[in-house]
């Protein structure tokens, strides 16, 4: 029985007087790529933000065995869970170099331009466009950007908000085969939120599909995959 | 038309002094606009309440006068954060009106309670940059009458060489020496220099602030992208906090070294210079740090230049003097109309 890196029982989220997600049971073990789907609407964005405390939510969401439903963002952060937002979320006005060091901003060891010259060599697109501003990068090369700076604070749970959207499909797909890699050689943990279901589910062991602000089915992601509705809804089959 | 080429430099070099002036000021307007896209408007005050800070110390208090103005903008940083956390954090950051309409009336408290302590009377304060070597602890100093408000200096002839404020009394006269080089045949004054100098210092400081530690970066990160910034850890309240107080330590700069020229401080010392604050702020493009110094050295340029020299001593209208504030305005008018981020400011790019 594998450990649970998390573990979410009946999550409401609202904005202002909307409510937006309607208890939500969700479970994403250690190790694991866990991936949800959904229409745009259905609240998955939402579901990421909740995780970090950036809306109002009521629930319980166990982090490691910890309740961190009531913690501030910044130590949810800490606790080693990285955000990559949707729509890239790199600061324009700064340089690459220094997107990946504020990627660092809660770490206090002395590894940090070690890690800045670990991702570089990962993404050396990144490294000759060091010195830019991230605002000049193209859509691919910021969303590379916002995953490396991600994997600055050396997360143990990266949470991956439409990472496709916007980009070329050759793009994505290198994206995703990284992502696949990162999963497969460090272990760390991914709950990816994705439109793109077909990529998704290749590389998830898990999924949940949520229609408005609900969990409407629930799988392993081979058994989503082939699933008659999944396949309709978001696999235009 | 009377050409007076002869007085240009003269109004060059005041335009300079008083631009510099306008640039530091522009620079704390700046600060909070970037990180929150709103106007601070009682900038000028809380700047103002710093400059009072100085004339307690040192005039009061007999402290030394660059002790007294670190104090004073230590002691300005601490208020800056203090209104932010207690009067700006409270609001909805997206809902800019709560916020500007809370600055208003900090600007109105504020100039109301300085005024309730010091009156409106101007209250002489000493020179930084007065007479050399005035930074040197027991040096020369201003002799003012016992109400404070006239001050004459002699060279080191024994004759008179400035009255600052009101008509001198030759028996209180006393000492020091010039208080300007003399330049292509204008009197440029040490204060000049040394309001010069104070903005380029603050301008390396402000450049090691934001650009060499994690604090600044973490301010230009929230500047850049508040939601990220939040999902990376910063927080965001606490890196707002940081701007104001380094907004208001500029600010203090601004007016501790501004308040000499202006014959000394008073709570309604940086109203006129907030306008023209503004103006450099928005020709600069109000989100750009070296927009605001340069868009402070155009206003001050533009005002005693065009307006004071080409104005007042070519066309012989004496009335143009009193249209230095409307300029201000129409620079403004004219900025937003035609060019929106001014003359360095980014253009925002929304992206759908």
């Amino acid at each position: 029985m594998t450990e649970l890196m998390l573990k979410v029982e009946d999550l409401h989220a609202r904005y202002g007087a909307v409510e937006v997600l309607r208890g939500l049971d969700f479970e994403v073990p250690d190790g694991n790529v866990v991936v949800i789907l959904g229409a745009n609407g259905a609240g998955k964005t939402t579901t990421l933000r909740a995780l970090c405390n950036m809306c109002t939510t009521s629930g319980t969401i166990e982090m490691e065995g910890d309740d961190i439903s009531r913690a501030k963002t910044a130590d949810i952060v800490r606790r080693g869970v990285a955000h990559v937002p949707q729509g890239r979320g790199t600061f324009p006005e700064l340089s690459v170099l220094d997107n990946l060091k504020i990627g660092a901003y809660t770490r206090k060891d002395k590894d940090v331009n070690a890690d800045v010259d670990r991702w570089f060599e990962i993404f050396p697109r990144l490294e000759e466009r060091r010195d830019q501003l991230a605002g000049s990068l193209s859509g691919g090369e910021q969303q590379m950007l916002a995953v490396a700076r991600a994997l600055m604070c050396r997360p143990r749970l990266l949470l991956l908000d439409e990472p496709s959207l916007g980009l070329a499909p050759l793009i994505i797909e290198d994206l995703f085969e990284r992502f696949s890699q990162l999963n497969k050689e460090t272990g760390l943990t991914m709950l990816l939120v994705e439109q793109n279901a077909n990529l998704a589910l290749d590389m998830a062991d898990y999924g949940y599909v949520i229609e408005s602000g609900e969990i409407a089915l629930h799988g392993p992601a081979e058994q989503l995959k082939n699933d008659p509705a999944v396949q309709e809804a978001y696999l235009g089959a | 038309m009377n050409w007076n080429f002869e007085i240009l430099p003269d109004f060059i070099f005041n335009g300079l002094r008083d631009g510099a002036v306008y640039g530091t000021v522009a620079l704390a307007l700046v600060l909070i606009f970037k990180a929150t896209t709103l106007i601070n408007f009682a900038t000028g005050e809380l700047a103002m309440l710093g400059a009072f800070f100085v004339y307690v110390l040192n005039v009061e208090q007999g402290w030394w006068l660059w002790l007294s103005i670190a104090v004073a903008m230590a002691v300005s940083a601490v208020i800056g954060a203090a209104v932010e956390r207690a009067l700006v954090r409270p609001f909805d950051p997206d809902d800019h009106l709560p916020v500007v309409l809370i600055t208003l009336g900090l600007f109105l408290i504020i100039n109301a309670v300085a005024g309730d302590i010091w009156n409106y009377q101007v209250r002489r304060v000493n020179d930084p940059f007065g007479h050399f070597p005035s930074w040197v602890p027991n040096g020369s100093e201003l002799k003012t009458s016992s109400d404070g408000t006239i001050a004459c200096l002699k060279n080191a002839d024994g004759d008179l060489v400035e009255v600052a404020r009101g008509t001198a009394d030759a028996e209180m006269c006393e000492m020091v020496g010039r208080t300007f080089f003399e330049v292509v045949g204008a009197r440029l004054h040490y204060r000049t220099i040394g309001t010069w100098i104070g903005l380029a210092l603050a301008l390396i400081a402000l450049a090691i602030i934001l650009g060499k530690t994690k604090a600044g970066l973490a301010f230009r990160a929230v500047s850049s992208n508040a939601e990220s910034a939040r999902l990376v850890g910063v927080n965001t309240g606490r890196t707002l906090g940081f701007g104001w107080a380094l907004a208001s330590v500029f600010g203090t700069l601004g007016a501790a070294l501004v308040a000499p020229a202006l014959g000394g401080v008073n709570p309604n010392m940086m109203l006129t210079i907030l306008i023209y604050a503004l103006a450099a702020a928005a020709l600069g493009g109000l989100d750009s740090l070296g927009g605001a110094v340069i868009g402070g050295l155009v206003v001050g340029l533009i005002k005693s230049v065009l307006v004071s020299w080409f104005g007042v001593v070519v066309l012989g209208q004496a009335y143009f003097s009193i249209l230095q504030l409307a300029m201000a305005f129409l620079l403004i008018l004219i900025v937003l109309l035609f060019r929106p981020a001014g003359l360095f400011g980014t253009r925002r790019i929304e992206r759908v």
